[in-house]
């Protein structure tokens, strides 16, 4: 049957092109992938190929011919044997566009409005049976023994990183690590954020289970489209076949005194994208149990360890196996007046303002949100609706920050429960100073969460 | 004005002749590569692939090649000019196409695209849309080699282009530093989208640029499936043997655009028809093959027929193939 060449679109958008030039004349040989002739639009030219091999049969559309809508047929190809007679009167054939095989747009839209996307699931703490002895550690010993645990639980689960091995982790979370696994297990890594977040997320590919730490996340900004990229998208875009079981961890957010460079909270990055999980907490229990959760974890997470709160002491259950459900906020001073929403080092302003509040007669409601996403609007908006009154707490900049999101999910969920607009205390919206007065004034503080808990009181 | 590379010449090194069943089979895969791409282009110009199309017409010998050195076990990654490579796994071409129209049986149920397919089961680990970002990935896939303690080799593919992004040294230095089995297999088509290699790279012979990390390099005529292949094994024992990485400079071209929306602007049709005339991979293993009498005209003029076949069959698949279910936009987050 001869063979119709139709007009090629350059591009999705293109409806209509120039047919610049015939390079085969009628009766030519022509064989697949022959270029046959030339279009171009006013920003691009492209060539036509023969789609079957045979004989250029018929020209349809001359040289020179301006405006041939796309599909247009503008030449024949016969087949061994076939003759000109066997060319059709040239209507245009109407092919088949991918948008028309679909449902009509009508239907879809009202299918996708239910469509509305799974909420999490997510199981509570686990009771910690009566009479566990807490042992008092610090998140530093905590987070250690987390990975010390899934290592000898599963040996496809190993720790790399920068000086993570010998110097015994440059914060000493990893320390004695490398003496108990050895050096397969436990490796040290050149400085080189961008290749071994790559390389981990590639032997995640393959189904080991890294837990990669950056020595700080301000760092992890050179490696940050491998996280987003390749360690978030994969599952999605191999339709499932493929994931990524992979922790990314270590400080995030101000230390002390090390300026703006090395003082930044990425926890409203990570949580913006799709694929990932992103975690911070703020006691040594919730880093152990959340760090071991994570690394078991089949998807990628984001670890938000603190550098200060990691010589914080907490009491840890002693537990065989102490795990923590991701995705679940904690009530940690329940309260009636006021609720007030931090997690990681926001925690310990957001306490010690519980704590004055209280001497003022105030009384806050304070919620670890411990993960940030997926996030537990839940929590949150059960307690806005006992205490009609919301401030968040972040060492991050305002805008488009955790608090933002906190404070838009509330207006949608529990709007009509409030008494005061949402308050946010965050980080100010500069880089970090190095001064010493400047960096306090930069950084939230107790008398911020203070103010604005009593603002929304109005007291 | 810059001057492209010389045209490689087939002649660099002796290669070794195929057996029969080889050339035939080299022929049959190049031959399915090459009119899945033509099919492709030809689908794109009616609308029914969208976004980008990179099609990779000309450089069917490198991935052929190179497939054919390869175990079970063995992994292969490469960027975003991928069509070629999921079919010499062995992915089905009608799986691939119907990704390509983002339909519900395409690889990836339709989620990923021209660029992003994957295949478990064949040992392809994608598809990769970042320049570059295949090169630590596929080091870290050697690096599960490694650490299970097994003979695979990673076969990571990235382009002229990729060869200048920094994640590929960073990704050098660890591979010799920790004796990591990847074959980086450099496809040089000479040109970064439309900027010519002259243009872009202090040096030029790609081959070269792990010598400051003490890792291996060969330049290897990229149009001849034998060289390939021949130059693949010597990589792969290297490689499997515990020696750490090594690099292949494949000398290859492509015929058409960077994507389908090239103008075509920065190289001359007869620079280009120079390649297809007297270089063509496909030809010259048509070429052996009738000298050697290894088939007759008919024989060749019947895989033809079957190859043709099995392209249309895809595409006609790939055409009628529902688009994914409206449920589909939740799933496969996470898991």
């Amino acid at each position: 049957m001869p063979t119709e060449v139709l007009m090629p679109a350059l591009s999705p958008t293109m409806e209509k092109g120039n047919l610049a030039k015939w390079l085969k004349k009628e009766g030519d040989k022509v064989k697949s992938g022959d270029v046959i002739a030339e279009i171009e639009t006013d920003k691009a030219t492209m060539e036509v190929e023969a789609v079957d091999e045979g004989t250029l049969g018929k020209i349809l559309v001359p040289e020179g011919t301006a405006d041939v809508a796309v599909n247009t047929p503008i030449a024949v190809i016969l087949g061994e044997g076939e003759d000109k007679g066997a060319i059709r009167a040239t209507k245009p054939v109407q092919q088949q566009k991918a948008a028309e095989s679909a449902p009509p747009a009508k239907a879809e839209k009202s299918q996708a409005k239910v469509q509305e996307a799974p909420a999490p699931q997510t199981a509570s703490d686990p009771d910690i049976p009566e009479g566990t002895e807490m042992v008092t550690m610090t998140m530093r010993e905590a987070l250690r023994d987390a990975m010390a645990e899934e290592m000898r639980r599963d040996k496809d689960v190993f720790v790399m990183g920068e000086e993570v091995a010998e110097y015994q982790g440059a914060y000493k979370v990893t320390q004695s690590l490398l003496q108990e696994f050895g050096a397969k297990r436990v490796i040290d890594t050149p400085i080189t954020e961008h290749g071994f977040a790559g390389l981990g997320i590639g032997a995640a590919l393959a189904g080991l289970k890294p837990v990669v730490e950056f020595m700080t996340f301000n760092f992890a900004m050179q490696a940050i489209d491998q996280v987003i990229n390749s360690a978030a998208k994969t599952l999605y875009m191999s339709g499932g076949q493929m994931g990524c079981q992979i922790v990314f961890r270590g400080p995030n957010g101000a230390a002390a005194r090390v300026a703006a460079q090395h003082s930044q909270d990425y926890s409203a990055w990570y949580s913006h994208v799709p694929g990932l999980k992103v975690i911070a907490p703020s006691t040594a229990a919730d880093a152990k149990g959340l760090l071991k959760a994570a690394i078991r974890d089949l998807n990628p997470v984001i670890f938000l360890e603190n550098e200060i709160l990691y010589g914080h002491s907490s009491p840890v259950p002693k537990l065989d196996d102490f795990v923590l459900p991701i995705g679940k906020a904690k009530i940690v001073r329940p309260g009636n007046d006021v609720t007030i929403v931090s997690w990681s080092m926001g925690m310990t302003y957001a306490l010690k303002a519980a704590d004055e509040l209280a001497g003022e007669g105030i009384d806050a409601e304070v919620i670890d949100l411990r993960t940030i996403k997926p996030m537990d609007t839940e929590t949150i908006v059960t307690s806005v609706q006992k205490t009609a009154r919301l401030v968040t707490v972040e060492e991050g900049w305002q805008q488009s920050g955790v608090g933002a999101e906190i404070a838009a999910r509330v207006m949608e969920k529990a709007f009509d429960y409030l008494d005061a607009p949402v308050a946010r205390v965050s980080g100010k919206d500069v880089p970090m100073p190095y001064a010493a007065n400047l960096e306090k004034l930069a950084l939230p503080s107790v008398a911020d969460v203070v103010e604005a808990a009593k603002a929304v009181c109005y007291r | 004005m810059a001057v492209a590379q010389k045209t490689p010449s087939a002649d660099t090194k002796p290669v070794a002749d195929f057996s029969k069943e080889q050339e035939l089979t080299a022929y049959r895969t190049m031959l399915t590569i090459r009119r899945f791409e033509e099919k492709a282009g030809q689908m794109y110009g009616m609308g029914l692939i969208g976004g980008f199309c990179h099609l990779y017409i000309g450089q069917e010998a490198v991935v052929v090649g190179m497939q054919m050195v390869l175990k079970d076990g063995d992994q292969i990654i490469t960027g975003y000019r991928d069509h070629g490579h999921m079919l010499a796994t062995g992915m089905e071409a009608k799986g691939v196409m119907a990704e390509l129209t983002g339909r519900a049986h395409g690889y990836s149920k339709g989620k990923g695209g021209s660029m992003h397919m994957f295949s478990v089961e064949k040992g392809f680990y994608g598809g990769h849309g970042i320049v570059g970002a295949q090169v630590p990935l596929g080091t870290g896939l050697a690096f599960a080699n490694r650490y299970r303690g097994n003979d695979n080799v990673s076969v990571t593919y990235f382009g002229d282009g990729a060869a200048n992004q920094g994640q590929v040294y960073e990704s050098f230095n660890m591979s010799e530093l920790w004796k990591l089995p990847v074959i980086y297999v450099i496809e040089n088509n000479r040109y970064a989208m439309g900027t010519s290699i002259t243009r872009s790279s202090a040096e030029v012979n790609l081959s070269r640029r792990g010598l400051s990390f003490n890792i291996p390099g060969d330049q290897v005529d990229g149009m001849d499936v034998r060289a390939v292949k021949a130059a693949g094994e010597k990589a792969a024992q290297w490689c499997r043997s515990g020696k750490g990485p090594y690099i292949l400079e494949m000398l290859t071209y492509r015929y058409r655009g960077h994507s389908m929306s090239d103008p075509a602007k920065y190289r001359t049709r007869e620079e280009v028809d120079e390649v297809r005339t007297h270089h063509d991979p496909i030809d010259m293993a048509r070429q052996r093959i009738l000298e050697k009498k290894f088939a007759s005209e008919d024989a060749l003029k019947k895989i033809d027929g079957e190859v043709r076949d099995v392209i249309n069959e895809a595409a006609e698949f790939a055409t009628h193939d529902p688009e994914p279910e409206v449920s589909e936009l939740y799933t496969d987050v996470y898991r």
